[in-house]
């Protein structure tokens, strides 16, 4: 039992051992480049930290996490399984302009309208992945392939569609979807300042489902199973072809609703200014949160962090991009002290069962001889 | 950890030489020594009376060792000539010079390589031959084959006998790793046994037998697996009729790996399967377990027709399955035990409810398999990878028959277990077996199979083309049939237990597909 207990808190060291390893090496690696620079690296940190850390920056730092958790955690489905979704970002765009198109078309009480167009971006989410997760089943393309030429195409759909006398109206020199009527606008929550957005809500609720499908049903046994083993689970009787297509189509569903915050909360409409590339944050999100709903959070939380410090440097006279250079430098720490503390981990395991057992015998055959003699 | 010790090995110049012996018998470990991959603690290697050291693989292969992998090591993008030439592109060059010098060392021992082909485009067969040429290529003139016959179907494991012949009569000297004791024996002059990391015997083939050789392998302490009252009733349990599977192979040609199956497994009943490895005896368990399916054919699993029913079902409706590879088709490596006990059987109790996992039911019942099966392990929260094979083997049983199946499908069940575990395992098995339990059992280990089943079948080619009585049959007679030397119904000759080997009656098959045995009691 004393044994077990020991195992498992080690376990437990060793996990949070590693974020903390990486952020640590990446401060490190980040004051060289800034000092190298020219910069002061503390006086940046300090910087950061106080203006990080206003009531407002704290805002509008929630407000930019929400959907690059939500994103986080459509592409962390698909790592749970080995699978590599790098089409969230198609994804969520599709999605949301599908949303947008239909939602601007038609005028429902609330209760309808606001639903309406949640499950339209699901559905138009999981079609996109699902495409990348059938020709992974039946011909074999790599889901990584597929799901970048997806992107483009999602981009160029978008974009035929948008114009003019087609889906979009033109608006100064932007172009968007027809605005979505009152009722489609999201609740928020008031803080006396700025709004939170009330998707906050929907992302805890999120972050749950997929804790609970992942870790605690059948199916997320199936699909994690599948990521350890192939052939062992095929053996077990998990269908793997159709379990790629179900892992995928989980994924875009969440997918889906990573435009959701910014389409219901902020621009009710889909403009050619609609935000891009938080598919791909959201790939550094799941790696830097392990895939974990409450690592991915308080990752996503960092990035809203340093995007928010990141316009306050420049004000102090540093280049703004060092904030991409941090967020590089840590998710390729992350990377490899993940990789560092897992085989450490699995060494130190093995040599502790192989002890063990020996001590086990030795202690047995000392009191066979004690007995016999 | 001494993987080996006190190995005292000669081999003789222009001769193949055999070296057997259990898995994790240490053979390897002493053919990572003689290449230079490893270095010995203490002792000497002699080469033309030379007391030499070797470092590294480099250094080997400068003073005439080569080895070929198990694993062959090509670059499939590559043509056969790249392939060879490179890392000894100093010898003769990289073009015309290589070229005549790969012909001519393949004329002179009949390799047959063509130099231009894509690796990629040859078989396993032709990218061995490959391998023997890249390492003669680098002046080898003793070479080390590292279980070449593992992957080989038969007649491609004549052809390279051949190859190893003319080599031989070349002066060169070939040491041959195996642990199937037929080849052994029709292609070594020497012998060597090794058992647990010590060299136990060295033989010559004409003055023994398999079953010495066995002996010698596993050692006479061996409990046995013998099972003699029988447990048979007349109730049929696991039903397949006329079961035939073709499948596509590495070279895209379509191969029938099953031809018409046929056999019944009543309750109670323990049915072996004999055959070389690659006869279709793995293609035969997938299909039973809904990996593969069948192209044609029945399987009925007490009254139901499962014969398209996906794996899940199968594994719900009562058949328990002990892969031949436990590592690739039996455990999450990375998981704890008690994820583990859940895998194959996650829809079931006490791993699971309608929808969710039951956490605390599995782990629960992970510690009682941990302690009813004697699982050497301290807890239920390492990884499955940080047992020992055994241990692992153990967790494996413990699961499959945690669940009551009505048939238990066991595939080389002792496979790399240490000798204290086999006997729990087949302790097991006889128990259940008592109870009513069906089981398939394919196994390499003739003696265990000898020992475990009620009925025998020999598996050929895909087909079954011999039974026999386990009551009566020696491994000898079994062996000759597992060569395709033997069919029909297999009689034991108690004067001259080689009689069944030196017959010439080697006849078509036809005449053993149906379920019963045939009549007459001649041996075919």
């Amino acid at each position: 039992m004393n044994a077990v207990r020991r195992v498992n808190r080690e376990k437990l060291l060793l996990q949070l051992g590693a974020p903390l390893l990486a952020i640590l090496a990446a401060l490190v690696i980040t004051s060289v480049i800034l000092a190298t620079t020219g910069g002061d690296p503390f006086r940046a940190y300090s910087v950061m930290i106080e203006f990080g850390f206003k009531s407002d920056s704290q805002i509008w730092i929630i407000n930019k996490a929400i959907p690059y958790f939500l994103a986080a955690v459509a592409v962390a489905v698909g790592f749970r399984m080995k699978l590599f979704n790098i089409g969230v970002d198609g994804q969520y765009r599709l999605a949301a302009f599908c949303a947008a198109a239909l939602g601007g078309a038609v005028a429902f009480p609330s209760f309808i309208q606001i639903p309406l167009m949640i499950l339209t971006a699901m559905f138009v989410g999981a079609i996109w992945s699902g495409i990348a997760g059938l020709l992974k089943a039946t011909r074999g393309v790599s889901e990584v392939v597929s799901t970048i030429m997806l992107n483009f195409i999602a981009a160029s759909l978008i974009g035929y569609l948008i114009q003019e006398n087609r889906l979009g109206v033109v608006e100064g020199n932007l172009t968007h979807t027809e605005n979505i009527p009152e009722s489609g606008h999201f609740f928020e929550i008031s803080t006396g300042q700025e709004p939170i957005g009330g998707f906050v809500i929907v992302a805890v609720l999120v972050g749950v489902v997929y804790w609970l499908v992942l870790n605690r049903s059948r199916f997320g046994f199936d699909l994690r199973a599948v990521g350890g083993s192939h052939s062992a689970a095929e053996a077990s009787g998990v269908n793997v072809k159709r379990m790629v297509v179900s892992s995928m189509l989980l994924s875009g569903l969440f997918a889906g609703l990573v435009g959701m915050p910014t389409l219901l909360g902020e621009s009710h409409n889909y403009g050619t200014d609609f935000p891009e590339g938080i598919g791909f944050t959201g790939i550094a999100i799941a790696l830097l949160g392990r895939n974990h709903p409450v690592g991915m959070a308080l990752a996503a939380l960092l990035w809203g962090f340093l995007e928010r410090t990141g316009t306050q440097l420049e004000f102090e006279g540093y280049s703004q991009e060092i904030i991409g250079v941090m967020q590089g430098v840590i998710v390729f720490c992350v990377v490899i002290a993940y990789e560092v503390v897992r085989r450490y981990g699995l060494k130190l395991q093995q040599r502790k069962v192989g002890e063990e057992l020996a001590a086990e015998a030795r202690a047995k055959s000392s009191n066979e001889a004690g007995a016999s003699a | 950890m001494v993987a080996n010790h006190d190995i005292d090995i000669t081999v003789r110049r222009g001769t193949v030489h055999a070296l057997v012996g259990e898995n994790g018998a240490g053979k390897s470990t002493l053919m990572k020594i003689l290449y230079g991959m490893q270095k010995p603690d203490e002792g000497t290697i002699t080469l033309d009376g030379e007391q030499v050291s070797l470092s590294s693989p480099a250094d080997a292969i400068s003073r005439g060792i080569g080895m070929v992998h198990q694993h062959f090591m090509l670059a499939d993008n590559l043509t056969v000539l790249e392939n060879v030439v490179l890392g000894a592109e100093k010898l003769h060059g990289i073009g015309g010079g290589a070229r005549r010098k790969i012909l001519e060392i393949s004329q002179a021992y009949h390799l047959n390589v063509r130099p231009d082909v894509l690796v990629e485009e040859l078989g396993v067969a032709d990218r061995q031959r490959v391998e023997i040429l890249k390492v003669l290529y680098r002046g080898a003139r003793t070479l080390i084959l590292d279980e070449p016959t593992a992957v080989l179907v038969p007649q491609e494991v004549d052809a390279l006998f051949d190859n190893l012949r003319e080599l031989k009569a070349e002066g060169l000297t070939v040491i041959f790793i195996s642990h199937k004791l037929g080849e052994v024996l029709s292609v070594a002059d020497d012998i060597t046994v090794i058992r647990r990391g010590t060299t136990v015997a060295s033989v010559h083939p004409s003055e023994t037998s398999p079953k010495q050789l066995a002996e010698l392998m596993v050692g006479s302490e061996l409990p046995t697996p013998e099972t003699r009252e029988s447990t048979v009733t007349d109730t049929a349990m696991l039903r397949v009729v006329d079961l035939n599977l073709s499948a596509t192979d590495s070279d895209g040609v379509c191969r029938t790996v099953l031809d018409g199956i046929g056999f019944t497994i009543h309750k109670g009943e323990v049915l072996g399967v004999a055959g070389v490895e690659g006869n279709g005896q793995a293609e035969l368990v997938e299909a039973i377990m809904g990996i593969r399916d069948p192209d044609g054919g029945e399987i009925v699993l007490d009254t139901d027709d499962i014969s398209h029913a996906p794996t899940r079902t199968r594994r719900e409706s009562g058949i328990g399955y002990i892969p031949e590879d436990r590592h690739r088709h039996a455990l999450l490596l990375e998981s704890p035990l008690w994820e583990n006990r859940m895998l194959g059987h996650v829809t079931e109790k006490p791993n699971s409810g309608r929808f969710l996992l039951n956490l605390k039911g599995a782990r629960q019942d992970t510690e009682r398999i941990v302690r009813e099966y004697d699982v050497r392990t301290p807890g239920i929260e390492v990884t499955a990878a940080s047992l020992s094979g055994g241990n692992q083997q153990k967790l494996i049983v413990g699961r499959e028959m945690s669940h009551r199946p009505k048939l238990l499908i066991a595939a080389h069940p002792t496979r790399g277990v240490d000798v204290g575990a086999q006997a729990q395992i087949w302790d097991q098995i006889r128990e259940a077996r008592r109870e009513g339990l069906a089981v398939l059992l394919i196994s390499a280990d003739l003696d265990e199979l000898i020992g475990l089943s009620d009925t025998l079948r020999v598996m050929y080619r895909g087909r079954l083309v011999a039974d026999a009585d386990p009551a009566t049959i020696t491994p000898e007679e079994l062996g000759s049939a597992m060569t395709g030397a033997a069919s029909g119904h297999l009689e034991h000759h108690p004067e001259s237990p080689e009689s069944v080997q030196d017959d010439e009656h080697v006849q078509d098959d036809e005449h053993v597909q149906g379920n019963e045995a045939p009549e007459d009691g001649e041996s075919r």
